[in-house]
This record gives C-alpha cells, structure tokens and sequence, in this order.
C-alpha cells in the first residue's frame, strides 16, 4: 500500500515537473511579449509583467511587415491546403483502388520519393524555380507544395483499408468512375480527410526552408520567413525581444488553437506511425 | 479487366496526373538538375544548363573529401558537429520519450490526456517560432541562466561559446591538448574529439524538447497494444518492476523502438531551421551542419556546384545510415 502511494506520488512529481518543463517556454513568451525590453532583460524568467505594455504589439503591426507575412501566410496555406488534400485524394484512390498500367511502378516511385530528405532539396528546387522563370513569386512559393508525397501514402493506406462492397454496389449502379470518386468515395473517406486536412495546414504554415529558396522579395514572405528575418537583425538597434517573441507568439497562435480543438486527430496520426514499425 | 470495372485506364492515369506531374517537375526534374549543377562550378549567373558554365567533373566532390583547403575543412567540421549533434539527440529524446510514455501509461494515474497534451504541443508547432522562444532563454541573461544561478551555477554565454563539451572535460580533468599535429579529413584528432559546443547544446536541447512528444505518442500507442495479461503473468511469476520492463514490455515496443530511432537518425541528419534562425553555423562554425553549410555555399558564397555536392553526399549518409539500421534490427530478429 505504502508503495503503491509513494509510487504515485513520485508519479504525479515526475509528470508535473515535465510537464512544467514543456510548457513554461510558452508562459515566458506570453509574459515576455507584454513586457516592456528593460523589464525583460531583467526578469526573462517572470510569468507576470510589471508593467504591462502592448507597446510591442503594436509595433508588430505597424513597424514590420507582419500584416503581409501573416496575408501570405493564410493564402498559401489554404491554396496548398486544398491542392494537397484534393491531389492526394485522387491519387490515393487511383493508387488504391483504380487498375491501370504503371500503377506498381507509379507506387515505387512514391515510396521512394518519401524517402527524399527535404533539406537536401533546396538548391534543386531553387534551380527549377529559377529555370521556370517562377523564382520570387507567389507561382513559385505555392505550386512545387501542392502535392505531398506522404499524403498520398496516407491516402492510398486510408482506402486500403476500406472494403470495396459500397463501390461495387455503385458500380452495378452504372456510376463512372469520377463520380463515384466523388459522390461514393469522398463521403466515405471523411475522417481520413480531416486528418490530412490538419496536418497538411499546420505543415504549410510552419513551413520555412521552401520560401528561403523560392522568394526574396520581403513582400512575398510568409510569417516563418518573416520572422527568421526579424531575428537576424532586420529590426535595428537593441535585442527586442518583447516584439520577437510576440510576432513568434502570434504566428503560433493558428496552429495552437486547431491542435487544441483536432487533438484527437493529432495523436491518431502519430499512433499510426507507430503501427508501420 | 473489362466487364463491370469497365476501362479504368484513362480515370486512374487522369487521377494520378496532378500528382505525377507536381512531384516529377518539383522533386524528380530538379534532382536531376541538381546533380548536373553539382558536377560544375556555376556561381547562380544565367542558365547553367548552357555550354558557357565551366565543367568540373568530380571536382565539386574530391574537394570535400581528398583536397586539402578551406571546403574540405569546412565539410568535415559541419559532418563533426552534426555528428556529436545525432549522438546525444537520438538517446536522450528516445529515452526519454519511452519515459514519459510508461509514466503517462500507468493505469494508477490520472490525467492521462493532460499531460499526453503537455507534452506533444512544443512538436506542433513552428520551428521557426520556437527558435525565436529558445534564443530568448538561452540569452546571456535570459532564463536559463537565470534558473542555473539559483543552483549557484554561472551559465556561459551560450550562443558565443565554441568550446566543445569533451574539450572541457578534458581541461577539468587536467588533460592538455592531445593528438593536435595528426589527423584525418583536414582536422586534427584533437578538433575531432570536441564533443559538441556549448551554442550547439543548447540547440541539442531545444530539438530534443520539441521532437519528445512525438515520439512519447507513438510508445504510448504502442504500450496500449501491450496484453495486460501478460504483464500480470510477469507479476504472478514474482518479476520486479525492472525485470517486467526488461523482459516483457521492451520486447513488445521493439518495432516501435526502431521506428523512432530510425526517424531520429535521419531527422536529426536534416537539422537546419534551427541553425538558420539561432547560429547560422557560428560560433567558430561549431554549429555549422551538412545542410546549413549547403546552403550557405550556394546562396552566399554563390558556389552552387559545391553546395548540391554536399546536399548529395548528405543525401547518401542518410540513407545509408537507414539501410545499415534497417539490416542490424532485421539480424538480430
């Protein structure tokens, strides 16, 4: 009995404090980014601003260039949101469930294109964009992202794992193919589609490497290029930390919330990660 | 394949085209471009797929390897950093997200759900974002510090500091420089056994708290597949809690160990968001990794033959290291 209790005890303390561990960077940039500069420099460690100043807010808004970046930040995701899951939906369900020639070999290529690391892609995309005449546009920061290899895995695995009976009944029916890919299949296909959904959204608004190769015009930034360029000194004198770390906190801010709201769909994916070893 | 299936041809080729066409212009095309341009030396004026840009051969890639100079150097120092970089992040976020995750996992407990949340979030979000928090408290008077100084530890001004980890604990042990006249790759042996810098640990920790969660989530799933009987048959049989963990539950989550070992291994080979926004390789280039010095060849030095040889030997380490992993786990099955 004695045991159980100092177990749990020494259960509860270990998860507390890792949960402390992983959670108080994000107390710090609240209460950071309401601090005036000298307050933060003084006490980076306090969860409490004394005073607290919105001077850095404001001048996220209207002393950088956040209101584009956050602008293109929204167009580009929802564009590659939507080209990505639509892309890889179709191609999923032809790779699944659709005979053609070439399909296996289509099926090989896919593999190992995902096992293409991305960083070692910047400079082979840098140079198609360039060679396209797509270098510095919103053509070259949207197009090259609108398919997602993996995506089209998930998808192909989604609908390997449906049975087939409810297309065949469709099928007698005399329904082609499109439609019913889109009026059978598509409904059917719901839970798998808000999964991708979500993480292909959360993927391109995080997304950084691809816009340092592709644009260069501050116009074109999206927020996590923007950002990079905030703290590699654009902002001039003094650290300013308060305004960096509020225009990161507003940049989080999409992501956090959808994560809260679609935690389940977060952690199914992760799990079914787990399944493939 | 006719009959009620009719002829799927022309739909499945029209459903895969999108995909086929995106991917084979924006990875499989500049693939193959890239390993042109790594055999040239063209400084990123004009095409360089005309006659005009110099040809080089092998040269972009001898001189990673066998010319003596300043890319050689460079090349073997990013390879050492990323090196030691792989060698504490993979044990320490593997080892510790096994640990939150039987923790999480003890049916005694509650909260399951709270802490599962607490722990994955860091992993959800920007990279980019997370740097500019992390910068914050690793300044010079910035948090950590702040929290070492109440253990009466005076932190060191980690982003300005190279000294290497292994080098400072050879200096307390009373070890002198060793081994600094011979080397390989154009370092010293000395310079080889750095350890990481004090900057690229601080980098080290920022990964590993933002890639744990992640991985604690896929032990967590893998831990719910575990048969409660068989853990009571462990206890029954009067196996203590080590030998229940030894014995019965890690044999269960070995494909699940290997699968986070091995998206460590080549996660942790392609660090680069991190290095851009906190380092940019400094200091004394001690953070300079594979994929940063890539860039930074071709974008700033505007040597982009040398920048995509380096991209493709990275691209070999990591898929060579997948492969070796891959055949070790299988033998041993």
């Amino acid at each position: 009995m004695i045991r159980t209790l100092t177990s749990r005890f020494l259960g509860y303390a270990i998860l507390i404090f890792f949960a402390l561990v992983f959670l108080y960077p994000f107390v710090i940039q609240i209460a950071n980014s309401f601090k005036s500069e000298a307050d933060a420099a003084d006490n980076p460690l306090s969860p409490i601003p004394s005073p607290i100043e919105t001077d850095s807010l404001v001048r996220i808004f209207e002393g950088t260039g956040f209101p584009t970046w956050l602008g293109n930040s929204v167009l580009v995701s929802v564009v590659v949101t939507l080209g990505r899951v639509a892309f890889a939906s179709m191609a999923g369900y032809a790779l699944s469930r659709l005979r053609f020639r070439g399909r296996t070999f289509l099926f090989g290529g896919l593999l190992a294109m995902m096992a293409v690391p991305p960083v070692v892609l910047l400079i082979p995309k840098f140079l198609v964009l360039n060679q396209l005449g797509m270098y510095n546009s919103y053509a070259g920061l949207i197009v090259p992202l609108l398919v997602d290899a993996t995506g089209v895995f998930v998808m192909k695995q989604f609908f390997d794992s449906v049975p087939v009976s409810v297309e065949e009944a469709a099928r007698i029916d005399g329904a082609g193919s499109f439609r019913m890919f889109w009026s059978v299949v598509l409904p059917m296909a719901r839970p798998a589609l808000i999964t991708l959904t979500i993480l292909m959204f959360t993927g391109s608004w995080n997304e950084f490497p691809h816009t340092l190769v592709s644009v260069q015009d501050p116009g074109l930034f999206t927020l996590p290029r923007g950002l990079a360029d905030l703290v590699s000194g654009s902002l001039g004198a003094g650290t300013q930390y308060p305004l960096k770390l509020g225009a990161a906190l507003l940049a989080t801010i999409p992501v956090a919330v959808i994560f809260v709201i679609f935690q389940r769909y977060f952690v199914r994916d992760a799990a079914a990660g787990a399944d493939k070893g | 394949m006719k009959g009620i299936r009719g002829n799927e041809q022309p739909a499945g080729w029209l459903f895969v085209a999108p995909a086929v066409l995106i991917l084979g212009l924006f990875m499989l095309l500049p693939i193959l471009m890239a390993l042109w341009v790594s055999l040239t030396r063209w400084n990123g004026q004009g095409s360089p797929f005309t006659g005009d840009v110099p040809f080089a051969g092998l040269d972009n890639y001898t001189r990673l390897f066998t010319d003596e100079g300043l890319t050689r150097q460079d090349f073997m120092t990013s390879i050492r950093n990323n090196a030691y970089y792989v060698f504490f992040v993979v044990p320490i976020q593997t080892v510790l997200a096994l640990g939150l995750a039987l923790i999480v996992n003890n049916r005694l407990l509650k909260g399951k759900g709270f802490f599962r949340t607490a722990f994955y979030f860091p992993s959800v979000t920007s990279s980019v974002a997370i740097s500019v928090v992390f910068l914050f408290m690793f300044a010079n008077g910035g948090a950590i510090n702040a929290i070492l100084s109440v253990f009466g530890i005076q932190g060191p001004q980690w982003f300005s500091d190279p000294r290497g980890l292994l080098h400072l604990l050879f200096e307390k042990l009373g070890v002198s420089p060793f081994l600094t006249d011979s080397g390989v790759f154009g370092l010293s042996w000395w310079d080889w056994l750095s350890g990481p810098s004090v900057a690229m640990c601080a980098i080290i920790s920022l990964v590993v708290w933002t890639t744990s969660g992640t991985f604690m989530v896929m032990f967590l799933a893998a831990l719910q597949n575990v048969p409660v009987q068989l853990e009571e048959a462990g206890m029954i049989d009067g196996a203590n809690r080590w030998q229940r963990l030894r014995h019965i539950i890690l044999p269960q989550l070995r494909p699940t160990l290997f699968l986070v070992i091995t998206l460590g291994l080549i996660g942790t080979w392609q660090v680069f968001d991190q290095i851009y926004v906190m380092s940019q390789g400094n200091p004394a280039k001690t953070t300079l990794t594979p994929a940063f010095l890539s860039y930074r060849t071709a974008f700033r030095d505007f040597d982009y033959g040398s920048g995509a040889a380096i991209s493709f030997v990275l691209f070999l380490i990591i898929v060579v290291l997948t492969l070796i992993q891959r055949r070790v786990t299988r033998e041993r099955d």
